[in-house]
């Protein structure tokens, strides 16, 4: 049974449709990568997902209840945690958690056991008692995670949950979300990283201008827009010489600068070997040699015409033995 | 567990929540406890003799008649304070943590009312013991003191509600905020720190239906005089009519919210 089932789901804000009708369906068990610049509809969509926000058009169901007619059992059957980790600064880890064992209806014994569990789950019990204010942006972002899990929820939402941290904080968090999924928590995940959508995600829609613009696996995905290629960087005046070559083992792509040859290897890696010998046996020197893979960029590209360049906000982020400094 | 049970420990740690907030940040605390208690100190120091006023109401001292008002005061902060603390909530998402729960939605409002009604308790009580330390007589004796505590945590409760109100509509700490003179010229638009009857036009007329005049006639009556049932209903009255307005406004603010987003 498919854990989100979404059907021509549409936002209006007055005139402006942040989401334009989309449809996707989530498998039970799935990390369902939702990819798409800032300002694309990722958000509006979970909100809509997590019943904090009414659609004006369409319908969508989250584990089995529809988000709209039936949005306490839907919330009863999630674990959300959005953008921009909404944590009160005032508020030591330990209270976080508690109260949100209590908004999930957990009995007080068992919500304290289950806190305690989840703060030594995402290595917090040593900083449980300081005041949320006082933590760093990967500390905030796992504690907010672990607020989400409290419940043990079906389905996982999480918007952004690596925005702004930088890349040790980032693996921690992918770790997590792998060893979620490997419970069998279906997670629903926005991100504006490539990287991020490539490394975790089952399955991945791509969103632009509220509209999904490209659905499926990430090597189905960059399956369609292509072979990898060969990236040559050949000496100076051998350019001429070395696209002769290259073109008749395939085909060649527009270059990047003067000094590189592309060349796109239908086998990949296998491919390789041959290229080599062609250069050698016509003497041209190289001076470096890498196979290229099509990424989600290039799929994104390829649907919309335009580059997903996150806007790299990166958090003041301490090291883990360090103390940041209290807000 | 049943919903009622599950709404009533939300509300109860919400409650608990707010009051921590509140000990936790000065500029929501100082309002309620610093501020009244400085204009108690000037007002009792410099205008005693006031007491000499013919029309004046018979009082053991101008402490005693001014405990009344500066509990007004601080408990109508204490509201205000409480909007202020619920709409910088929303503005840092944390009500999204809250209304993703599987928990009815109003009981996060009386959550956040439940704290601001502990802190009109908490002022009330602050009041008294000052009142008491500098030798003011409670004629009314401890249940007129209880009966006082009592109206004016209600009354927090009350104004909290519109304040919650406010908070939900426009998600802005720094509107809340922008309300605090209004608090001020209500309070002064009532008989909070002057006796009615020495008021002058159009202040007089006002004051005589400021529903707030009535509360504080009947939290000071047990103070000044010792309970009185007629005042005590006026003063009940009147904060009833406050907390429905304070709800219907804050479910509606509320509905609002969650439509658009």
């Amino acid at each position: 049974m498919p854990a989100i089932v979404v059907e021509g789901l549409q936002r209006a804000f007055g005139e402006v449709f942040a989401v334009q009708g989309i449809d996707l369906a989530v498998d039970e068990g799935e990390i369902y990568g939702f990819l798409g610049p800032n300002g694309a509809g990722k958000t509006t969509t979970v909100r809509m997902l997590t019943t904090l926000l009414l659609p004006t058009g369409g319908q969508a169901s989250v584990a089995g209840y529809d988000v709209v007619d039936e949005a306490r059992q839907v919330r009863g059957s999630i674990g959300v945690a959005l953008q921009e980790a909404a944590l009160d600064p005032l508020m030591t880890g330990r209270e976080l958690i508690r109260l949100q064992a209590t908004l999930q209806g957990l009995p007080t014994a068992a919500g304290r056991k289950r806190a305690d569990a989840l703060l030594e789950r995402v290595d917090l019990s040593g900083a449980a008692d300081r005041r949320v204010g006082t933590y760093s942006g990967g500390m905030q972002r796992r504690l907010d995670l672990a607020a989400a899990l409290v419940h043990e929820p079906r389905v996982l939402f999480l918007d952004e949950p690596t925005t702004g941290l930088d890349p040790v904080s980032r693996k921690t968090i992918w770790e997590e979300v792998r060893a979620l999924n490997e419970d069998g928590t279906t997670v629903f995940l926005t991100t504006q990283y490539l990287e991020e959508a490539d490394q975790l995600a089952d399955n991945v829609g791509i969103i632009d201008s509220g509209l999904i613009v490209a659905e499926g696996t990430p090597e189905s995905l960059k399956g369609e827009v292509g072979n990898p290629h060969v990236e040559l960087l050949v000496g100076a005046g051998e350019i001429a010489e070395a696209e002769r070559v290259c073109r008749e083992l395939g085909r060649l792509l527009p270059p990047k600068d003067a000094k590189r040859v592309l060349l796109e290897v239908e086998h990949g890696a296998a491919d390789i070997p041959r290229v080599v010998r062609a250069l050698d046996e016509a003497g041209i020197g190289v001076e470096s040699l890498e196979l290229v893979r099509p990424t989600l960029d290039d799929v994104f590209v390829d649907k919309t015409g335009h580059h997903l360049e996150p806007e790299e906000k990166q958090e003041d982020e301490p090291a883990e033995d360090e103390e940041p400094t209290p807000a | 567990m049943s919903n009622l049970a599950v709404s009533a420990r939300v509300v109860r740690a919400l409650g608990a929540r707010s009051i921590r907030q509140t000990f936790r940040r000065p500029q929501l605390i100082s309002p309620i406890v610093v501020f009244p208690t400085l204009l108690l100190a000037i007002q009792t120091g410099g205008a005693g003799a006031g007491i000499e006023l013919p029309g004046f109401p018979p009082v053991q001292s101008f402490l005693q008649f001014m405990l009344a008002g500066s509990m007004m005061q601080a408990m109508m902060l204490a509201g205000n304070s409480g909007g202020i603390a619920f709409a910088v909530d929303i503005e840092m998402g944390f009500t999204d943590r809250l209304f993703a729960a599987p928990i009815p939605r109003f009981a996060i409002v009386l959550g956040r009312l439940a704290g601001t009604a502990a802190l009109g308790l908490f002022a009330s009580i602050w009041f008294f013991a000052i009142g008491l330390i500098f030798g003011a007589h409670i004629e009314g004796g401890v249940p007129g003191t209880l009966l006082s505590m009592a109206l004016i945590t209600a009354s927090a409760l009350a104004v909290g509600g519109i304040g919650a109100a406010i908070a939900l509509r426009t998600g802005s700490a720094s509107v809340v905020q922008g309300l605090f003179p209004l608090v001020l010229v209500v309070l002064f638009l009532s008989s909070a720190f002057f006796p009615q009857e020495l008021m002058i036009e159009p202040a007089k007329t006002i004051a005589e239906y400021n529903p707030f005049s009535f509360i504080v006639e009947g939290v000071r009556e047990p103070i000044i005089a010792g309970i009185d049932a007629t005042q005590t209903l006026e003063a009940v009255a009147a904060i009833a009519g406050i907390v429905a307005l304070g709800l219907i406004l804050s479910a509606r603010a509320l509905r609002h919210r969650l439509r658009v987003g």
